[in-house]
């Protein structure tokens, strides 16, 4: 058994995940009035994706990536949201719904685009089904390219969010220390 | 294709796959490959009786205004209305006139990371009596995004038309535009797409089986098994460049070759998913509390299951012995003996031992595949030509078929049938089956894909 635990132990991802401080530095401009703190629950909200984004991001809650050690996780209800996490380019068939997702949510919130088509449309760019990325229906603060986007990027994206929400001094640290 | 007198193309029979239609002509698709048509007459065609006609009938209406004569259900399907500025009148659903019978709303937006749909439940307590699925919401247009392009860059949108199944897609697509081009594959490019779409079947099933686990409440099986997805993404990632392999095949053949170490990469994935399989399996079959959440639950019996000629997993696990691989069948699995696992009860247990069984056999594939590479060019430029063309593909929920005319070098008109088409209304029935606390089981066990039907 101890060799089946030391080997899982070791099979640990062995890069460490830290995000870009330019990233960070633009957004603690952004939402320096937010105050949200460094726990933060994010409702997921598919505007018309292909389901790709969909397996990254529940990817990053896997052993390997553990998005919640990061203080981050996903709520079922925008009434206990701090962050409406967008995927998937906005069909005008889910416009009133995303539309209403948002207007769920106490203030402050912060709004994340995943994945190109979240960010600009992507390849559906242009067609006439869709509204456009998710800045053609709500303000954006930030934005995950990435077609997908792999989880690695979608938890750099995120962490940033948390430490752009701390005060320069405190860098946000991961429960365990990553190897 | 063979033109159909009205009177022929209504009496029909055979298990039916899709139906569609271009400006002229109103096509069906029966297995195993053979496409019917019939002329349209004032942007009409007769309807078809085939259980599994309705969505494809209502599509036609919603996305080139031809209406299916004689149609039980004209509901739209895609077109919802919606006012330029997102508002508009919501459908009313109809609930049985049963006393007591109240309704629960589900959707669009879902509790979990899943697309968007909405469900419409009518109910007695706890007991579903009725579910209505409304769907269209992902609608992005791909078919008419599709059209006009050259068959290499339509292959981009191929690839994203359900980005879990994106390899299969990718392969379907590229089959029917090869088909219609007259290329001929290279043997490597074939061998390589088999062993994408392979594993690409390894990260669902083990994905999927996970899920349901975890909607059951067990968060042991779900962690592994998202685990073994994960190594088998890490390896698609080091071998072809991408963790879904979206975008590696196309017309022609692959846009890649295998990564020096990718092949390595992968049999490690395989080894450690293969190591740990049996004990997974054995903490599945043992776990009284598991089993009693998923015997018996949401059954599709076998004849429903063969009046919508019901593929993949979801037709498996109800009696249904095809598999495209085999029949039409397609390169290379004429040269590798592929054992399809079919079981009689289901439900949800049954679903998931059809998958549990099918995970061995994708193993075995890749390595074999894997181990006999031929040593040809990866691909091969498409012509500039015309053509019409047929393409499947065995996705890991079924047989994904593309229709496509090529006119130029540019591709004039395209149709989808991905096989969560005919897994809806089972969704349908299966729910009504049911409590409504084991539909979450029941969707994931089926694991209809919104993207490849809303187009």
């Amino acid at each position: 058994m101890w060799k089946t635990v030391a080997r899982h132990l070791l099979s640990r991802a062995a890069e460490a995940r830290a995000a870009d401080p330019a990233v960070v530095k633009t957004l603690r401009e952004k939402v320096v009035a937010s105050k949200l703190g460094r726990s933060l629950a994010i409702r997921h909200v598919s505007a018309g994706s292909c389901n790709a984004c969909e397996l990254e991001l529940r990817a990053t809650q896997n052993l390997v990536y553990d998005l919640t050690q990061y203080g981050l996780s996903f709520t079922p209800s925008p009434r206990h949201a701090d962050i409406l996490l967008v995927t998937g380019v906005s069909g005008k068939n889910m416009r009133e719904a995303l539309l209403q997702a948002r207007a769920g949510m106490p203030e402050p919130a912060l709004v994340v685009a995943v994945g190109d088509c979240a960010v600009d449309g992507g390849v559906f760019k242009g067609s006439p089904a869709i509204c456009g990325g998710a800045d053609s229906v709500l303000p954006v603060d930030l934005m995950i390219p990435g077609c997908p986007p792999s989880p690695e990027r979608i938890v750099q994206g995120l962490l940033a969010l948390v430490e752009a929400n701390v005060v320069p001094a405190r860098v946000v640290k991961p429960r365990r220390e990553p190897r | 294709m063979i033109l159909l007198s009205h009177e022929d193309w209504k009496a029909k029979e055979g298990r039916f796959i899709a139906l569609w239609t271009d400006a002229r002509h109103a096509y069906a698709l029966y297995e195993p490959g053979e496409l019917v048509a019939v002329e349209l007459v004032d942007n009409a065609y007769p309807a078809l009786h085939h259980a599994g006609a309705g969505w494809f009938q209502r599509l036609a209406q919603d996305l080139n205004g031809h209406k299916a004569l004689g149609a039980a259900d004209i509901r739209p399907a895609i077109d919802h209305k919606r006012d330029t500025d997102g508002g508009g009148l919501w459908p009313e659903f109809k609930s049985p006139e049963v006393e007591g019978v109240h309704q629960v709303a589900v959707g669009p937006i879902h509790a979990g990371i899943i697309e968007p749909g909405h469900f419409r439940f009518s109910v007695v307590g706890e007991q579903v009596l009725k579910l209505e699925a409304r769907l269209g919401y992902t609608h992005k247009g791909t078919l008419g995004m599709i059209r006009g392009k050259s068959p290499r860059l339509a292959a981009r949108f191929a690839a994203r038309v359900s980005g879990d199944a994106t390899v299969a897609h990718g392969i379907a697509y590229a089959r029917a535009a090869e088909v219609a081009l007259r290329l001929e594959v290279p043997g490597r490019a074939i061998y390589l797409r088999a062993v994408m779409a392979e594993l690409e079947r390894l990260a669902n099933h083990t994905s999927d089986i996970g899920a349901i686990a975890g909607d059951a409440g067990f968060a042991f099986l779900d962690a592994r098994f998202a685990l073994a997805r994960e190594r088998i993404c890490a390896a698609a990632a080091a071998a072809f460049g991408h963790r879904l392999m979206m975008d590696v095949v196309v017309p022609g053949g692959v846009a890649g070759d295998i990564a020096t170490g990718g092949a390595v990469a992968v049999f490690e994935a395989l080894d450690a998913l293969e190591a740990e399989l049996p004990s997974l399996k054995r903490i599945f079959e043992d776990y009284a509390s598991l089993q009693d959440r998923v015997v018996g639950t949401g059954i599709v019996p076998p004849n429903l299951a063969a009046a919508y000629a019901a593929g993949g997993y979801a037709g498996r696990a109800s009696g249904q012995t095809h598999d495209s691989r085999l029949l039409p069948g397609y390169p290379p699995y004429e040269t590798f003996p592929l054992y399809v696992p079919v079981e009689r009860e289901g439900d949800v247990a049954a679903r998931i031992r059809i998958r549990l069984a099918e995970i061995p056999e994708s193993i075995r594939l890749i390595r074999d595949m894997l181990h006999s590479l031929p040593d040809t060019p990866i691909a091969i430029a498409p012509p500039t030509g015309s053509g019409e063309g047929l393409g499947v593909a065995e996705s890991f929920r079924g047989p994904v078929w593309y229709w496509l005319r090529i006119e130029g070098g540019s591709i004039a008109d395209v149709f989808i049938a991905d096989p969560s088409t005919l897994h809806w209304p089972l969704l349908e029935h299966a729910a009504a089956t049911a409590i409504l606390a084991d539909f979450p089981l029941i969707n994931k066990s089926i694991n209809g894909s919104y993207s490849g039907v809303d187009l």
